[in-house]
């Protein structure tokens, strides 16, 4: 069993938890990633480690509460436990001693995972600015954080309300038209949102790393469900990612497999208007 | 008198259109009489053949003789002397290639039913007897087993009753490996499972699960860090093979690997009541001719898909499934597609499956595996309309261990290179076993080797403390 230690409401969707996990921290990097399981009849899901404390032996997860898994997640409380919780999975990211300067881009609770490699940029002596997009005003997260690690952190709502209206495709492009050289840009959010970003990184020639997120079981290369096209060849994202070269990547595809449960998702958390009693 | 019936006493079984709606198990077992009556069938000869075609040579006739004489504990603990897991192999190994291909009645009618007598006495144990084990001479030395499927489970039950510390590194969340992921409840109990491995438990044999060795420790670190002696390895064959067809990543593809894993270790099939889902359509067609692709096809049936096919590339004579799925197959209704190669898979415009383009094969010379070559048989090309597609061509060792263990010696394929009779790796006090070492093979062997190795390390481990 892996106790949580401590658990804040980061805003009215996203939740962190750290989690007693002394293996895990002991090996964890930026940009790999973790699977809880609830409960007995509990699926296995994959989560980025939002930061991890060697010492206290704990992994910090940060997750938005989308299915019936990251639900019941939310529900538990400090002092509570989960039944499984494995990893460090995936590849840590690798930069290149050769970066100087780079933008780092977090689109809603993609902020959590842009966080840590922020960070370990910033603490390799990269000049970080970060670029962190939200629905609305309330729903920002990790300002403080982004802030301690970044050269200077732009944050855009899409309605305007925290007075920076746009998307971070449309902040990007406006750092990099006055005149902002970078070396990478790193892009984790949605699916959607890092599509957009490659396609202006890739006008300008900047090298970009995105963090892919599909549906998988295992998490050691051993269901072959997150399978990903890079640069025309099938990869799996939980062994061979999960950060690819986002110019590389088939975003079309990967959003495609996303969509394969959405109808037992919903029918599980009754948004078919079919009420289930599960348990 | 040894009853001379040229047939076995017949299996219960449930009935086909009944069986393919459930994932309860499909043969039921011998009742005390008709084990008794099948054990009068051995001759007890006194070349005991049978004892050679067993990869851990259970001691059959012995354990036979007993049942003759319904003394079914003894029987039991007679089998459980050379094989740590009895009520498993009773059910899932091949016993028609091996010790009843060997049986000296196999010559004039069927063999003795070696299987079936050994599943009846671990089934009838389990039921009967609980919690005796035998007194262990402990030793203080640790050795560290990777992963705990049936080549770990072997190793680690053998050094255990040597008196050893074992360990146990399982990735999933729960033991068993292929025997909890991969083989369907509706033919090897998953409760059953866990009663075999309690009794590993029982004599002292640790497990901790959610362990990724190469992830979350490394070999290395086991042997330098964490007080280990010897290590072996027998962490199986994970990674699914795809065909590289074009379609392979629609919608609705899925490896033999994820479906079976949703449906068994997930428990899908019993899906809202649990988290995991899986999704079949009404047609499904299997890609393979092998235990896999029948266990998947089956299991599709169960989860309720209308049509299923099995899709094979050589001709019946050439299935490398045991004849007993095969047959369980044809009669839940499964249709058998031989002769015929995917040649790509088809989706609708939003990326969803929607069939399986196919050539006809006919026969050839044989290849370098001695089986008639398939070839093209021109413009033959047809599509099989189906909403699933599960490809089961086989799997090849994670190279998850090899990438963080630099002086592990491998094929380029991915299997590990060890000494055949010892098992011994490149690496010092490193051994390995089962379908890491082989590729994809069967329960019974990995067990083997996992028995095989677990005599060298004790030999390894005791030939240490002299030379200290």
């Amino acid at each position: 069993m892996y106790k949580i230690v401590k658990k804040r409401i980061l805003n009215e969707q996203v939740k962190l938890m750290e989690i007693e996990a002394p293996y895990v921290a002991r090996k964890a990097e930026p940009g790999q990633f973790i699977i809880f399981r609830i409960d007995e009849n509990g699926e296995r899901v994959p989560l980025t480690i939002a930061d991890f404390d060697r010492e206290k032996g704990t992994v910090t997860i940060i997750f938005q509460e989308v299915g019936n898994s990251t639900r019941k997640l939310g529900m538990l409380e400090e002092g509570d436990s989960l039944l499984d919780f494995v990893g460090p999975l995936g590849v840590a990211s690798h930069f290149d001693a050769s970066i100087k300067r780079a933008a780092v881009i977090g689109g809603g609770l993609g902020t959590a995972i842009a966080y840590p490699q922020a960070k370990k940029l910033h603490n390799s002596g990269v000049e970080v600015d970060s670029i962190c997009g939200f629905r609305n005003k309330d729903l920002i997260i990790l300002e403080e954080q982004m802030k301690e690690v970044s050269a200077n952190l732009y944050i855009t709502t899409d309605d305007g309300s925290n007075g920076n209206k746009g998307f971070v495709t449309d902040q990007l492009r406006g750092l990099i038209e006055s005149g902002n050289k970078y070396d990478l840009v790193i892009a984790i959010g949605p699916l959607i949102m890092m599509k957009f970003i490659c396609a202006v990184t890739k006008e300008y020639g900047i090298k970009t790393i995105v963090s892919m997120n599909p549906i998988m079981i295992d998490g050691t290369g051993m269901c072959g469900g997150c399978r990903v096209t890079v640069g025309g060849e099938t990869k799996f994202a939980c062994v061979d990612g999960p950060d690819f070269d986002g110019h590389m990547v088939d975003f079309d595809e990967a959003m495609r497999r996303q969509q394969i449960y959405k109808a037992e998702e919903r029918h599980h958390i009754g948004e078919d208007g079919c009420r289930i009693n599960t348990k | 008198m040894p009853n001379m019936s040229l047939k076995k006493v017949n299996m219960p079984e449930q009935q086909p259109q009944e069986r393919n709606k459930n994932f309860t198990e499909v043969a039921l077992g011998y009742t005390e009489e008709m084990a008794v009556e099948e054990a009068q069938r051995c001759l007890n000869c006194k070349t005991r053949p049978c004892v050679s075609g067993c990869p851990v040579n259970v001691k059959i006739p012995d354990f036979i003789a007993l049942i003759a004489k319904e003394r079914f504990k003894e029987a039991y603990l007679k089998i459980k002397e050379t094989n740590s897991l009895p009520a498993i192999c009773g059910r899932v190994c091949p016993q028609e290639t091996q010790c009843e291909q060997l049986c000296v009645r196999a010559k004039k009618g069927e063999s003795v039913g070696i299987g079936r007598l050994e599943r009846f006495a671990a089934d009838w144990y389990m039921k009967n007897c609980q919690g005796e084990f035998p007194e262990i001479n402990k030793n203080k030395k640790k050795v560290a087993i990777i992963g705990a499927g049936p080549a770990g489970l072997s190793c680690a039950g053998d050094l255990a009753k040597k008196g050893y510390d074992v360990t146990i590194f399982e990735a999933f969340h729960k033991p068993g490996g292929v025997l909890v992921y991969g083989i369907p409840e509706f033919r090897l109990p998953k409760a059953l499972v866990k009663k075999e491995i309690k009794t590993l438990e029982d004599i002292g044999v640790k497990i901790i699960t959610n362990m990724v060795i190469g992830k979350v420790l490394d070999v290395e670190e086991l042997l330098e860090n964490e007080g280990f002696s010897a290590v072996f390895i027998g962490s199986g064959a994970g990674l699914p093979s795809f065909m590289n067809i074009s379609g392979e990543n629609l919608n609705g593809v899925y490896s033999a690997n994820e479906f079976l894993t949703r449906i068994n270790l997930m428990k899908a099939y019993k899906f809202p009541e649990t988290d995991t889902p899986v999704r079949v359509g009404k047609s499904v067609a299997v890609v393979g001719g092998g235990n896999v692709a029948m266990d998947a096809a089956r299991s599709a049936l169960r989860v309720g898909a209308e049509k299923v096919f099995i899709v094979y590339r050589r001709s019946e004579n050439e299935l490398p499934a045991r004849l007993e799925e095969v047959h369980h197959a044809k009669e839940e209704g499964i249709e058998f597609r031989l002769l015929t190669n995917p040649i790509e898979i088809l989706g609708t415009e939003d990326g969803w499956v929607k069939g399986l383009k196919c050539v006809e094969m006919e026969l050839g010379e044989p290849d370098a595996s001695g089986r008639r070559k398939p070839i093209v048989k021109k413009g033959s090309e047809y599509e099989i309309p189906v909403e699933t597609v599960i490809i089961a061509i086989g799997q090849s060792p994670n190279p998850l261990i090899k990438k963080t263990t630099p002086d592990l010696k491998t094929h380029s394929w991915g299997g590990i290179i060890v000494d055949e009779s010892t098992c011994a790796t490149s690496k010092e006090a490193v051994y390995a076993g089962g379908d890491a070492v082989s590729g994809a093979a069967t329960v019974i062997l990995a067990m083997g080797a996992g028995k095989d190795a677990a005599k060298a390390i004790d030999e390894y481990l005791c030939g240490h403390t002299t030379m200290q």
